[in-house]
């Protein structure tokens, strides 16, 4: 039996207009807000999930954050199949931070790792399942028939005879049964939502400027904070000139944040606030990072890559290129990255005297929860966190630091009124959290066939995860799984397959960012494969199936990719194909780029994907997220670089971090591998392939090879 | 309105119309129309993406012209009409802005949707002067809208089907 009491599913019902079939399972209250001051959840909290109104709507709550991926239409497609309502009355509202909404494998609420749509399937599945037999049962007891006589169908209650009840009719007496334990789910072949290309249920508001994103909260008297910022990692505050800073209209506060770790600037609007930091002059304490440059990087990682380090896999025999008649050695570097999300960074504040309120586009909920407690001297369950849609996000949103909400915190709690904090775009390119910049060494034996006799594979740069409260559980002997995934986890066939490590804490704050450590292993991997293939005179294609022969998922992807790219046929005099094919996030994607040259501009014409992320929720959703993956992926690939000069970051904006453009977007035709049982990841397995696919392209056309990214770095004609 | 009101007869006060409403202005006239629109007067619609006119997400209309308001101090609109997305649909372009919309409704261009009040706005400009725009008049009109989500390929297609659809009807 469920542990919430009857009379609090009459409370809560009462309490929210409209009458609701699944209530919250909270008294009182506007349930967003009671959810946020929830001490413990429920062992089985479905009720947070969903509300049916007397007119029959349905909204479903959504635990993710959306920015972009879709869930507020995916989730609801997964609850809704089982509940068999009428899916033009299905609305989203994104769930406050609350322990009922925690990541199902992760144990926090949270968005990342292509992980919204498969730890919520079996979760939503359930709720719909549960809400469609109360329906049914309080259908049945007012017509006083079986509930085995009554069915649901498009949002009808349908019964012996000519019984019909639409299910807000009977929502709130539905409300009051207890939640039933034990539901059977559909068997996935009798499907009717799932699997449907279906629309986005987000769209109508967000072409007609409604929807509201974190920058757009407004309430009375709130202000506005823009922050300097050190201008070199570690830098502190020393001086600064206030005086003058207030003078300017509109400015209302300079308050120094904690630790000297920069100066905010709060006025009445943004345009005060952003007038008032360009006036702030400060002194800093430039700290150990003044000197910081990237060829200085270049060398100190390249050096390390040519000593022994952590060992992430183990080879049978790691001297067995010794005996190799050919060896390839090449040694890579990619940059460190900026996510650059359309939105910049924001989180609006309101401190008040034994409680706070945040508004926050957050893919870290409850992290971000907990840190906001902690600087504000309260108890999470004091903190309400409302979730914002976020204008991107891609790990930036997702920091262990909660570096841009304890900045609100802390200036929020100075000012003592609401107040929002925005970051300017170049405080967002400048302000650390990085795709870490990594140099791989990589030496791979072949025997006078040209087959793969031993590959020993070294991997120099920072650690995301060390000195987080996820290092105990994402690193093993020192070593950081997502410095090495896509390498020591390899599904190719390669014998004595050696992966060495070299953490490095350069003093550069970094991050995940879509697809994380596949974003480089997938480059590496993927044009040193290409290599092999160039050194062993078989085409790319052919030798990827043989070192793939038992792995028939991969092969699948690969060889599909392959079929629709019309692999090995004739092209255009000037163009030239690559192919990519990678595993991450439980789903694989193998793509073939199609490339030519204007000058040295890399001009990518189609990229032609095929995706096996296991069973489909939403095909016109997956199809824009691989769309989305290659735009991303791309625009590391042609032209993303953060570079250090004197301890500075070198980029600012838009024009120096240049990201993909409507002119730059090639056609990107996506095939969906069909057949999976339960869905796994869609958001990044698209990225990591893209990279190597155009630059193995352009080793075809050029046959110059690319060792570092991005790919406009180097000189092709 | 939540916006800061600073109407105290500043000599410098800007007069132009917003969204068909006349507008004195007298906040200091090197704010952004961006920073207008939004703190004065709660058009969120409109979004900031990097205060230097390179990622459109700021686009408005001005006297018809697609324009980033990020880079617009207000006083260079003293005069002029300005249209934010909010109103878009309430103008004489309502039969592109609709067209526009339902267009990218049908073809599922939005997803994080930060960006796409701007796509939206520099697409119904690009309409109205180009009825059947090509690829490469699509480029042009809509290369200055960053979207990094990447929904390019999908804006492209919604271009050509509102077309489409507005040389039918």
């Amino acid at each position: 039996m469920t542990k919430v009491s009857r009379r609090r599913f009459l409370q809560s019902s009462a309490a929210l207009a409209g009458g609701l079939v699944i209530p919250f399972w909270l008294p009182g209250g506007n349930g967003r807000h009671a959810l946020a001051q929830a001490p413990k959840a429920p062992a089985v909290p479905p009720n947070a999930f969903l509300r049916i109104g007397k007119d029959g709507s349905v909204t479903v709550m959504i635990k993710h954050l959306e920015f972009g991926q879709g869930v507020t239409t995916s989730l609801p497609m997964i609850l809704c199949e089982e509940l068999e309502c009428d899916w033009t009355k299905v609305r989203y509202e994104l769930a406050p931070a609350a322990p009922a909404y925690a990541h199902t494998a992760f144990g926090m609420q949270m968005t990342g790792g292509s992980s919204s749509v498969w730890n919520s399937f079996d979760q939503l599945r359930t709720v719909g399942a549960q809400a469609r037999t109360m329906l049914i049962q309080a259908a049945a007891d007012q017509w006083k028939v079986k509930p085995a006589d009554v069915r649901a169908e498009k949002g009808l209650l349908i019964g012996p005879g000519s019984r019909r009840m639409p299910f807000g009719q009977v929502a709130e007496a539905a409300g009051r049964l207890p939640v039933p334990e034990k539901v059977a789910l559909k068997d996935p072949k009798d499907f009717k939502l799932i699997g449907q290309p279906t629309r986005r249920i987000d769209s109508a508001e967000k072409v007609e400027g409604k929807a509201r994103f974190g920058l757009d909260v407004k309430m009375k008297g709130l202000l506005t904070a823009v922050v300097a910022h050190p201008p070199v990692f570690g830098a502190r505050s020393k001086t600064f000139n206030t005086e003058k800073v207030k003078g300017i209209p509109g400015v209302t506060h300079v308050v120094e944040l904690s630790g000297r770790r920069g100066v905010a600037v709060v006025g009445s609007h943004f345009w005060a606030a952003k007038k008032g930091r360009d006036a702030l002059e400060v002194e800093w304490d430039l700290g150990p990072n003044a000197a910081l440059s990237t060829p200085e990087l270049v060398q100190r990682f390249s050096e390390l890559a040519r000593t022994p380090g952590k060992v992430a896999r183990k080879a049978d025999n790691a001297e067995a290129i010794k005996g190799a008649a050919k060896t390839i050695v090449a040694e890579y570097q990619v940059p460190f990255l900026a996510h650059a999300p359309m939105e910049p960074l924001n989180c609006t504040v309101d401190v008040r005297a034994d409680s706070a309120e945040l508004w926050v586009g957050s893919q870290f909920q409850t992290v971000d929860q907990g840190a906001a407690a902690r600087t504000l001297g309260l108890k999470p369950e004091q903190v309400k966190v409302n979730t914002m849609l976020a204008g991107g996000g891609f790990g930036r949103r997702a920091n262990p630091a909660s570096d841009y909400v304890v900045e609100a915190c802390e200036i929020a709690q100075a000012v003592k009124v609401p107040v929002k904090v925005v970051w300017t775009r170049e405080d967002d390119i400048r302000g650390g959290y990085y795709r870490p910049m990594y140099v791989h060494r990589v030496e791979v034996g072949l025997d006078s066939q040209g087959k793969v006799v031993g590959w020993n594979h070294a991997i120099v740069g920072p650690s995301i995860v060390a000195g987080t409260a996820f290092e105990p559980m994402l690193v093993k002997d020192g070593v950081d799984g997502t410095s090495t995934e896509g390498v020591a986890d390899t599904p190719y066939d390669l014998p004595n397959l050696q992966v060495m490590l070299h953490t490095v804490d350069v003093g550069v704050p970094v991050l995940w960012w879509r697809s994380v450590g596949n974003s480089h292993t997938a480059f590496v991997m993927e044009t040193m494969i290409d290599d092999v293939a160039a050194a062993s005179g078989k085409d790319p294609l052919q030798l990827r199936r043989e070192l793939l022969a038992k792995n028939p998922r991969v092969l699948k992807a690969l060889e599909l990719a392959a079929a629709k790219s019309g692999w090995g046929s004739a092209l255009p005099k000037g163009r030239a194909r690559g192919i990519a094919v990678h595993e991450s996030f439980g789903s694989v994607c193998a793509q073939v780029a199609e490339v030519s040259l204007a000058g040295n501009d890399v001009r990518v014409h189609k990229v032609t994907a095929a995706f096996d992320c296991g069973l489909v929720v939403n095909p016109l959703t997956v199809e824009a997220q691989v769309q989305s993956a290659v735009a991303f992926g791309m625009s590391a690939a042609l032209h993303g670089k953060i570079t250090f000069k004197d301890g500075k970051v070198e980029q600012s904006n838009f024009h120096d971090y240049r990201v993909l453009r409507m002119n730059e977007m090639p056609i990107v035709e996506v095939h969906l591998v069909t057949g999976g049982e339960k869905p796994t990841g869609v958001g990044e397995p698209g990225t990591p392939p893209v990279a190597p696919a155009i630059a193995n392209a352009l080793f075809a056309l050029t046959g110059k090879r690319a060792r570092a990214l991005p790919l406009d770095s180097m000189q092709w004609t | 309105m939540y916006g800061p009101r600073v109407f105290n007869g500043n000599p410098t006060m800007v007069k132009f119309h917003l969204n068909g409403s006349a507008i004195d202005f007298s906040a200091s006239p090197d704010t952004p129309l961006l920073w207008v629109v939004r703190d004065f007067f709660d058009l969120t619609g409109t979004k900031y993406g990097c205060g230097m006119a390179l990622c459109g997400a700021c686009t408005v209309h001005v006297d018809g012209e697609p324009t980033r308001s990020c880079m617009t101090p207000v006083s260079a609109v003293a005069g002029k009409r300005v249209v934010t997305i909010e109103a878009v649909g309430d103008t004489s372009q309502a039969p592109i802005a609709k067209a526009v919309r339902a267009a990218w409704i049908d073809k599922d261009v939005v997803q994080c949707g930060y960006c796409q009040s701007g796509q939206v706005m520099s697409a119904i400009a690009l309409l109205r002067k180009i009825k059947s725009p090509s690829d490469a008049d699509i480029d042009a009109a809509m290369s200055g809208n960053i979207c990094r989500c990447g929904t390019y390929q999908r804006v492209r297609e919604a271009i050509k089907s509102a077309a489409a659809s507005l040389r039918k009807a």
